[in-house]
């Protein structure tokens, strides 16, 4: 909500949400009226509004106590860490309890209620109050004869608190067909809060509305609050829009592998993670390994755990090597372990958001999500989490979801419902084959990031949880014993081809030898072949020369004169 | 008047015997100004005072517009507001006390009826 430029100055009440939803507090100045059934809450809130008014915004408060004595009053509220009496020591805050006994009054004649007049207005010079509750003013009607003249004398009360400029806030029994039993809304007409404390499937979920706001803009819903040891915290539900940060730092998943198949960086901070599948396939593994790596980087953590106890978690994760402990004595890590069906899922998550303004945590875990869903409220569940995913976006907290899915069907229809408010999805199936139930792990979508196509085998060991691949051949998808069985298949049949490889290039050796023995025996014959030959040659060249030499040898003892024509002469 | 002691039938004899003489009644009146209610608040119980306690009886008038601070001591919402001090128990009655028997039965000077 986003408050508008208004005129009418508002008194902040300071209770958790209730000024976003009224864009700011109650109407300053002016009386407001509060209603509900018994046991609402109406006389906490209008505590808390003064308690506030006097502790955060110097604004001291007078409470008129119509119905409960001061002792009472101080030990109600002192259970939501009100100390009433240090308060009232300070001078900050007046408590006066207004005692009607119809038993012990009678009535003759007329009267007015001057003398109430009186009492305020000297409780609220006496501490130089600014704020001021009447609860439950309708006691008076009870109280007093004469209905129609407490009528005229309420009237005129609450337009004397206007005059006086007092922020009031006025408690009313809730009637039937009308949110008062008296009517008071008739004169009470700036501000209306109803409350209301509704039973549904067995759980009692408490809700506000702001039924009316003259001269200003405010939410229209019924917002659930939860009363606990903090005061009162309404749930701002869609008060939000999609205007957050989009951070692109990233955040480890604590499993480097997941790490590496996101884009090599993990998911990113601040974005939502959903880790959905069947029973049993080690969703919350994955979500402590995620816990313990933000623990690492001296984040903190808020762990919401709806199936387990904080012990047992703690327990079966030291057995795969995760050591929650140290981080919850550093404070790091925090648990906030509740039974889903412990109260409604509104209270449920007003309780989260309250733990989560308390922490201040870096990193949320939800674990699993969908342990409130039974049947036909699906379409409840998803506006809770989307609440829950729009609150954490805007704080710029890590939102990691697991999401228990139905055997059979793999993702089912609250997965996928909630799917459009998902980040980054993992799925973890049980892939049952040969005897045995596998795990294995896949990304079904990761916004903003290349993120891995592929599957892995999800081994959770002692030492936590390690990614492998999986064997994907014409036999499908293989995991566990099945891949180790196919992979010493094929690990025989390489042995195999590498012998028959062997083996033939020892017989192309063979052949090479055998070749290379008939080159060697062929060049052995063709050299003694040449060396005959040019012998033959050799011999000859010199039968020749021999013949020339002795030719000559007579020629020259003839004294032949010209050796041509000598020659001539001597052929025969 | 819706009260469920309202007063229809006639008045009994009193069986109580008058008390004055015997007890001394302290009687406070509390106001908020010189208003005409007030002042026919007062001059009603002297008249019932004088009929009834003659001699025993003190009225105070509390302005509370002097001492606010009493309508909380004393626990006081209405005006005027009469109540009976002494003796006890406290009794209170609102109002102008124009209706006497309402004042008489009040102040337990008459049995409820």
């Amino acid at each position: 909500m986003t408050p508008l430029s208004s005129p009418l100055s508002k008194a902040p009440t300071g209770i958790l949400g209730l000024d976003d939803i009224t864009g700011g507090g109650l109407p300053r100045g002016r009386p407001t009226l509060v209603c509900g059934g018994p046991g609402c809450g109406k006389t906490l809130l209008a505590m808390e509004f003064l308690v506030r008014g006097a502790t955060r915004f110097a604004e001291p408060g007078v409470f008129m106590a119509f119905e409960e004595g001061d002792q009472e009053l101080a030990e109600n509220v002192a259970s939501l860490g009100f100390d009433l009496a240090q308060l009232v020591h300070d001078r900050q805050l007046l408590v006066d309890r207004v005692e009607i006994d119809r038993t012990e009054m009678e009535a003759s004649g007329e009267f007015d209620l001057e003398a109430l007049f009186i009492r305020i207005g000297h409780a609220l010079d006496a501490i130089g109050a600014k704020r001021l509750v009447l609860d439950t003013i309708e006691v008076l009607f009870a109280g007093l004869p004469n209905p129609i003249l407490v009528r005229a004398e309420l009237h005129r009360l609450f337009r004397w608190l206007k005059d006086r400029g007092v922020t009031a806030v006025v408690t009313g029994e809730r009637g039937d067909g009308s949110l008062t039993r008296q009517g008071l809304e008739e004169y009470v007409s700036d501000c209306v809060i109803a409350l209301d404390h509704r039973v549904s499937n067995l759980v009692a979920t408490r809700r506000l509305r702001v039924v009316k706001y003259r001269g200003s803009t405010h939410g229209t819903n019924e917002y659930p609050f939860i009363i606990d040891a903090d005061g009162i915290a309404v749930l701002p539900i869609t008060a939000l829009g999609l205007a957050h940060e989009a951070p692109t730092e990233r955040v480890s998943s604590g499993i480097p592998r997941l790490d590496a198949m996101l884009a090599g960086g993990g998911f990113y901070r601040g974005s939502s993670i959903l880790v959905s599948g069947t029973a049993g396939t080690g969703k919350t593994t994955l979500a402590t390994h995620f816990a313990d790596a933000a623990c690492r980087r001296g984040e903190r953590v808020l762990f919401f755990a709806f199936e387990e106890s904080p012990r047992q978690i703690e327990r079966n994760q030291r057995s795969v090597g995760i050591d929650l402990v140290p981080w919850v004595d550093q404070g790091l890590l925090q648990f906030s372990a509740q039974r889903p069906t412990f109260q409604g899922l509104e209270m449920h998550l007003t309780a989260m958001h309250k733990a989560i303004h308390r922490f201040q945590p870096h990193n949320v875990v939800v674990d699993p999500l969908n342990s409130f869903i039974s049947p036909g409220n699906e379409i409840e569940v998803k506006a809770m989490l989307m609440r829950l995913v729009d609150h954490l976006k805007v704080q710029g907290i890590t939102g990691y979801f697991t999401s228990l899915t139905a055997g059979g069907s793999p993702v089912d229809q609250t997965d996928t419902a909630i799917s459009s408010l998902i980040d980054t999805w993992l799925m973890l199936l049980a892939m049952e084959s040969g005897g045995e139930r596998n795990r294995s792990l896949s990304i079904l979508k990761s916004r903003g990031m290349a993120h891995s196509n592929q599957m892995r085998e999800f081994l959770i060991t002692d030492q936590g949880v390690v990614l492998r691949d999986v064997y994907v051949g014409p036999g499908g998808v293989l995991t566990g014993s099945a891949r180790l069985s196919q992979e010493a298949e094929e690990e025989a049949a390489r042995l195999v081809r590498r012998q028959e490889i062997e083996r033939q290039q020892r017989e192309l050796e063979r052949q090479r030898a055998r070749l290379e023995a008939r080159i060697a025996e062929l060049r052995g014959e063709f050299l003694a072949q040449e060396a005959e030959t040019l012998g033959l040659i050799a011999r000859e060249e010199a039968r020749e020369k021999a013949l020339r030499q002795g030719r000559d040898a007579m020629a020259r003892s003839r004294q032949a004169d010209d050796a041509t024509g000598g020659a001539h002469e001597l052929a025969p | 008047m819706n009260s469920p002691h309202d007063a229809g039938q006639a008045p009994t004899p009193s069986p109580v015997p008058s008390p004055a003489g015997t007890e001394q009644w302290l009687l406070r009146l509390y106001v908020a100004g010189q208003t005409p209610r007030s002042v026919l608040a007062f001059a009603n119980l002297r008249q019932i005072c004088e009929e009834h306690l003659a001699g025993c009886y003190q009225i105070e008038v509390i302005d509370l517009q002097a001492q606010p601070e009493l309508a909380r001591e004393d626990q006081i919402l209405a005006i005027p507001t009469l109540v009976r001090a002494l003796p006890e128990p406290v009794r209170r009655i609102i109002g102008d006390l124009s209706h006497t028997e309402r004042v008489l039965v009040g102040l337990d000077l008459k049995p409820r009826a």
